[in-house]
């Protein structure tokens, strides 16, 4: 799966499956500080994500 | 996840809702603020403090929804490869919306950009707060309000923040909206009862072609590691930041500021010279 962390203009190729819950539990990021897309549209934590989803983490932190 | 309104895709939760009911529950948030503490009237003529980020762009998309008569104020820090790019979601959505906007630089205003005068590694965030401050109270003065895209993150760590390091001057002047002051164009947060993440989520359901940049300077502030910790909490704990500021507003004490005028650019203060000023007078010795 690609996930595009974009706090950090990182692009993961992980293999994973499971609930967006626990992929950001994987790669250290608290939920309250982000929203996940996939494939353009927004999801909630406890959807599952798959092998082929193209997953972007958006960073809802702005300014100081 | 299921609405739980409707039983349709939720698209956030706590509470699970879908785009629809959502929709109406963010919008809905906003204008209670507003009603509950008399933020805004009709008649009022109102500038939106804007930088082309989410929260503010947000805000002002929504007080045109809501049919106040709003305009556009931003400031210009001189941060590179940031605010220059916030800036242009502004103009691009200014432009098609026909919302009057003004921008205001620090450059403009002390002859530094923001980004000259801090060391890598420094937090900026202080200075860059008086300045913003400054432009827009100087810059707002025939507007009856400054509405500012503050939401319920930056309240409740402005609470704790205040809170750790004994500021009791600024920790009497938080919530909702300023007292109305003499020399000051009193500002107002529709948004301080609504979470970061639900202003984002908002954004992006309505396709609102805003920044989700984050300021370079963010994560080495004092505010960041508030943030971080509570954040944590918040996730441990739903509902802290919304209860911090609910008990914070049950037992704010009163505020009592002696104003008098800047003997530097009559602004009103606290002392002799605001702080806008000495600031500039600091960047002048560096030159």
């Amino acid at each position: 799966m690609e996930v595009f962390i974009e706090k950090t203009g990182e692009r993961k190729q992980i293999s994973f499956n499971g609930t967006a819950k626990k992929l950001l539990e994987s790669i250290g990021v608290n939920y309250e500080e982000v929203i996940i897309t996939r494939n353009s549209e927004i999801i909630t934590l406890d959807e599952e994500v798959k092998e082929s989803d193209s997953i972007r983490v958006l960073s809802v932190v702005s300014g100081g | 996840m299921k609405c739980e309104k409707c039983n349709a895709k939720a698209v956030i939760e706590m509470p699970a809702l879908c785009n629809k009911h959502f929709t109406s529950y963010f919008e809905g948030k906003a204008k209670k603020t507003i009603k509950e503490f008399g933020l805004l009237e009709k008649k009022d003529r109102v500038c939106v403090a804007t930088s082309g980020g989410k929260d503010s762009l947000t805000l002002l998309y929504l007080l045109k929804k809501f049919g106040y008569d709003a305009e556009a104020l931003a400031v210009d820090e001189g941060i590179l490869g940031y605010r220059d790019q916030t800036l242009e979601f502004l103009k691009d959505f200014c432009e098609k919306n026909k919302i009057p906007l003004r921008i205001f630089s620090y450059e403009e205003e002390t002859g530094k950009r923001l980004d000259s005068t801090v060391e890598p590694g420094k937090p900026a965030c202080s200075t860059c707060g008086t300045l913003r401050r400054h432009l827009l109270n100087k810059h707002s003065k025939g507007y009856d309000k400054i509405a500012t895209g503050h939401n319920l993150d930056d309240e409740s760590q402005a609470v704790l923040m205040n809170l750790f390091k004994a500021q009791k001057k600024l920790f009497s002047r938080q919530g909702p909206k300023t007292k109305k002051m003499r020399g000051f164009t009193q500002k107002i947060k529709p948004f301080y009862f609504l979470k970061e993440k639900e202003i984002m989520v908002y954004a992006y359901l309505k396709g609102l072609n805003v920044s989700f940049a984050e300021c370079p300077f963010a994560r080495l502030s004092y505010r960041s590691q508030v943030r971080e910790a509570l954040n944590e909490y918040e996730s441990r704990n739903p509902g802290t930041k919304e209860n911090i500021v609910r008990k914070y507003l049950s037992i704010r004490p009163a505020s009592h500021q002696d104003v008098r005028s800047c003997t530097g650019c009559g602004s009103p203060c606290s002392g002799d010279f605001c702080k806008a000023c000495r600031i500039k007078a600091g960047f002048a010795l560096e030159s």
